[in-house]
């Protein structure tokens, strides 16, 4: 009997696909348990061949599951299933191929098969960077700045396209030049959520969209926390940029430690609901990251990178006038409404928001929607 | 036998002389009204018959018609009421017909000959000095108000029989005397800008926009102030003049809003009306046409809340008279034109759910849906909106805070001195602030120098301000030189004027 070992780095047959397709998007079998009956039976087309008895005897499979394998609905499914992945221009990535992500190929339950828009690299150095979707301004900014100086020193990010930190983390690593990899919810014809339709083009242009459901699958919510385990399996290392208490990035994170990865939080402000989980995360032993070097060092990453966190531009802030310099100092610990730099730099408001906005016109500062104003990195 | 008796009718903003003419013959009794009167007029026939009977008098068992002149123009109301029953008196005998010459009669009879205030009073009591009439008899409860016009004898009368006996001689003429205390604008102390705490931009803005006649949107969560500093609107508009006054008065007598015991508003209005607002009910119409809330608003504060809820016919139909500062009602008959001057202020939420201004991951809204939300609010009328702001909740502590915080008088000296530099710029211009600037207009009155136009070429390429920012930006910019006395726009003003185009931005285009 071949074990998967054995099977590696053979490229498998278009005519396979069929089983494999069939095999991989079977409901009613847990990841873990096809993997194991792949092991098994070492190639779908067996497990498709197989009998009623000869599925009892591997002693995988319960009754109904024995029922469902042998039943021909599925079989002409899959055959469908094989065209419309062609129409959509997908590639499927079967765990025997080489271009399978090396990591996510050895836990517990990986997909069998991976639809993959865009090129996946071997051997690449991938970094999670994942968080809540409700996240606030410093999480934005944290996620968007950490990926692009993480993509900066040759590290492809990997998060969930979801809006928030996720779809931050891709832009970071894209405003980089760098790679970048989406692993979704929901089939990989489609955006979900839909405004991240040309995110996800940037995506597959300079890394990859990839899932384990079959194109045309919609999302939903039992398909996240799934998908999540996908994330931290193909990665070094998980970065929690932002999550409230119930965060899903904490499934994340739950399932990098089972999966023997390092788990790295940045902390907040303690009375920020939104950093509650960052903060049990690094109580709790995750390694804290207070500038992009704490990652590096942990990938063992060469880098000269100094913590200038905080210290946005500071030079050159010291050489504005005397009211720009107070107003630009107000801004220093975050955004600040534009009644409240008035009224604590002691400047009307009508100059404050004329000075702002010569700051704002020279990339000092920038203006959130509510008149808030924070300054720029 | 055959009388006359003068009453006056509404069309538009103005009353015109209406003649009740009787004609009493024999032949089987019967009692016709002709001269286009609606049902209401139809219906006097029973109440005055009554009316009549009631007072003591005899109404004629014999054929009665009765005219309205001018018999094109259609008539409305029961203000006609008390002439048709003096006409049909005089007609049989039972008052003097010379009496009731260089008389106007206006009111509605109760059956038992009551006499009952009626809606617009104020335009007929113009319309009757114009004319040369020299008394007026009116109910007692719109005395008050026709005696703005100081030079006609206003005689209020209480009933049918009371009329009759003035008439004839028999009762002598007591003159309504105005104690004439309220023509002095009084501004109410329950409403002022003090009581607005924080705020300092919105503050500003609202400023801005009643020093230069701007239009204004003000966007922000619930329950963050929107409404509260737009009533507060009207008492920092300069004082209006007695011309302004009785032009509104005559438009709210006419409506029938006018508060009892007033003669004259005296204070800018400030019109708040429902979303649920038809097109008609906003800029008035009606087959016998009506001032919308827009004319209501004349001279005052129209405060649209929650401008995406209104229906966009009302809105669409609001531009025109946005514009033109008239409304103007086409019907078969007649075509009417009520004046509009207003400001006009609207207040929204940011999205749906009300909370986007507040920070990322408050806002339940999906970008798409808070597209979709403000798109509603896009297009022509976002247009004539000059200023936009944003409006954050007050936190408890500035609630709380003793700070002086200026009053409503104090912002009203300065608007006062920043509207007397535009009448004297715009004087032969046949305009009258800076929110009526053309754009023909621009070069000689907004020229920006150079250092001003790289900030404006920069502020269109770098923010992605889009290009209908141009000419508001200008014009406000010019009020808020204005308001700092300054001949040339200067980098300050403009960089001000900028930050009130919020909607414009890329930050909002999300």
């Amino acid at each position: 009997m071949m074990t998967v070992g054995d099977m590696h780095g053979k490229d498998v047959m278009m005519s396979d696909l069929k089983y494999w397709i069939w095999l991989g998007s079977l409901v009613s079998a847990t990841p873990a348990k096809k993997y194991r009956l792949l092991q098994h039976f070492a190639d779908p087309a067996l497990v498709w061949e197989a009998s009623e008895a000869e599925l009892a005897a591997s002693g995988l499979c319960t009754k109904k599951l024995v029922l469902r394998l042998v039943d021909k609905a599925t079989r002409k499914e899959s055959e469908k299933a094989l065209e419309s992945v062609k129409k959509c221009d997908a590639d499927i990535i079967t765990i025997y191929d080489k271009a399978y992500p090396e990591l996510l190929r050895h836990i517990a339950d990986p997909p069998l098969v991976l639809y993959c828009r865009g090129r996946l690299e071997p051997d690449e150095m991938c970094m999670a960077v994942v968080g809540s979707r409700r996240a606030t301004f410093y999480g934005l900014d944290m996620a968007k700045r950490l990926s692009r100086e993480l993509a900066e020193h040759g590290v492809t990010i990997v998060s969930g396209m979801a809006r928030g930190i996720d779809s931050r983390a891709h832009r970071g690593a894209l405003e980089a030049g760098g790679r970048t990899i989406a692993v979704l919810g929901c089939g990989i014809d489609m955006a979900y959520p839909p405004e991240n339709r040309g995110l996800m083009e940037e995506i597959i242009r300079h890394g990859a969209v990839i899932s384990e459901y079959l194109p045309g699958t919609e999302p939903s919510r039992y398909n996240f926390p799934a998908r999540n385990r996908i994330i931290s399996g193909m990665s070094h290392g998980v970065t929690i940029v932002e999550a409230g208490e119930k965060s899903g990035s904490l499934i994340t994170a739950d399932y990098a430690l089972e999966q023997g990865r390092d788990v790295f939080a940045v902390p907040g402000n303690i009375n920020s609901c939104s950093s509650r989980g960052t903060n049990r995360l690094i109580r709790d032993g995750a390694k804290i990251v207070t500038c992009v070097g704490d990652i590096l060092d942990e990938l063992n990453i060469s880098h000269d990178t100094k913590n200038t966190y905080g210290g946005a531009n500071r030079a050159a802030l010291m050489k504005l006038g005397r009211e720009e310099k107070t107003i630009a100092q107000r801004l220093l610990n975050g955004p600040v409404h534009l009644d409240v730099i008035s009224r604590d730099c002691g400047i009307s408001v009508q100059m404050a928001s004329s000075i702002l906005l010569m700051l704002e016109l020279s990339g000092f500062v920038e203006q959130l929607p509510g008149k808030y104003y924070r300054l720029v990195e | 036998m055959y009388s006359k008796i003068i009453s006056c009718g509404i069309l538009g903003i103005d009353g015109y002389i209406v003649e009740i003419e009787t004609d009493i013959s024999n032949g089987l009794p019967a009692f016709d009204i002709v001269g286009l009167g609606d049902t209401a007029v139809r219906e006097a026939r029973e109440r005055v018959r009554s009316a009549v009977k009631n007072s003591g008098y005899e109404f004629p068992l014999k054929k009665i018609t009765l005219n309205m002149a001018p018999a094109n123009i259609k008539k409305e109301g029961s203000s006609f009421d008390l002439a048709i029953a003096l006409g049909i008196l005089a007609a049989s005998g039972q008052i003097s017909q010379s009496a009731v010459k260089n008389s106007m009669f206006i009111g509605e009879l109760s059956l038992d000959g009551e006499i009952k205030p009626v809606k617009g009073v104020l335009p007929m009591a113009i319309c009757a000095h114009r004319n040369g009439t020299r008394f007026l008899f009116l109910p007692e409860a719109n005395a008050k108000e026709a005696s703005v016009v100081k030079e006609l004898r206003i005689i209020p009368v209480k009933d049918l029989r009371e009329t009759a006996a003035v008439v004839n001689g028999e009762l002598g003429i007591r003159c309504y005397e105005d104690a004439g205390d309220d023509i002095v604008p009084v501004y109410s102390d329950t409403v002022d800008f003090a009581d607005v705490k924080g705020q300092e931009n919105a503050k500003r803005a609202l400023e801005v926009a009643a020093s230069g006649g701007h239009n204004c949107l003000m966007l922000g969560s619930p329950g963050c102030g929107k409404t509260m500093l737009a009533r507060r609107l009207p008492t920092i508009l300069p004082s209006m003049t007695f011309e302004e006054a009785l032009e509104v008065t005559k438009i709210h007598s006419i409506a029938g809003i006018l508060p009892k015991g007033m003669s004259l508003v005296n204070t800018r209005p400030f019109r708040c009306p429902h979303h649920s607002i038809s097109d008609t009910g906003l800029v008035g119409g009606g087959s016998i046409p009506k001032p919308g809330e827009i004319s209501l608003a004349h001279y005052g504060v129209l405060f649209l809340d929650e401008l995406p809820e209104f229906s966009k016919k009302a809105l669409e139909a609001l531009r025109q008279p946005l514009e033109d500062g008239v409304i103007t009602i086409t019907r078969v008959n007649a075509s009417i034109t009520y004046p509009a001057r207003t400001t006009l202020i609207c207040a929204a939420n940011p999205c749906r759910c009300g909370h986007f201004l507040d920070g990322p991951g408050k806002c339940t809204c999906t970008p798409r849906q808070i597209q979709q939300y403000l798109g509603r609010l896009s297009g022509p009328l976002l247009d004539r909106l000059d200023i936009q702001v944003e409006v954050m909740p007050v936190k408890y502590s500035e609630l709380e805070s003793d700070k002086y915080v200026e009053t409503s008088p104090e912002i009203r000296k300065r608007v006062e001195r920043t509207r007397k530099i535009q009448l004297e710029r715009y004087k032969g211009l046949g305009i009258y602030s800076n929110s009526q600037l053309q754009p023909a207009m621009f070069s000689k009155f907004c020229r920006l120098d150079r250092k001003c136009r790289s900030i404006l070429r920069d502020v269109f390429d770098r923010l992605g301000m889009s290009a209908r920012a141009h000419s508001r930006i200008l014009k406000v910019a010019r009020t808020i030189a204005d308001m700092d006395m300054s001949e040339d726009i200067r980098p300050v003003h403009l960089t001000e004027a900028i930050q009130y185009r919020s909607l414009d931005r890329r930050a909002w285009h999300l």
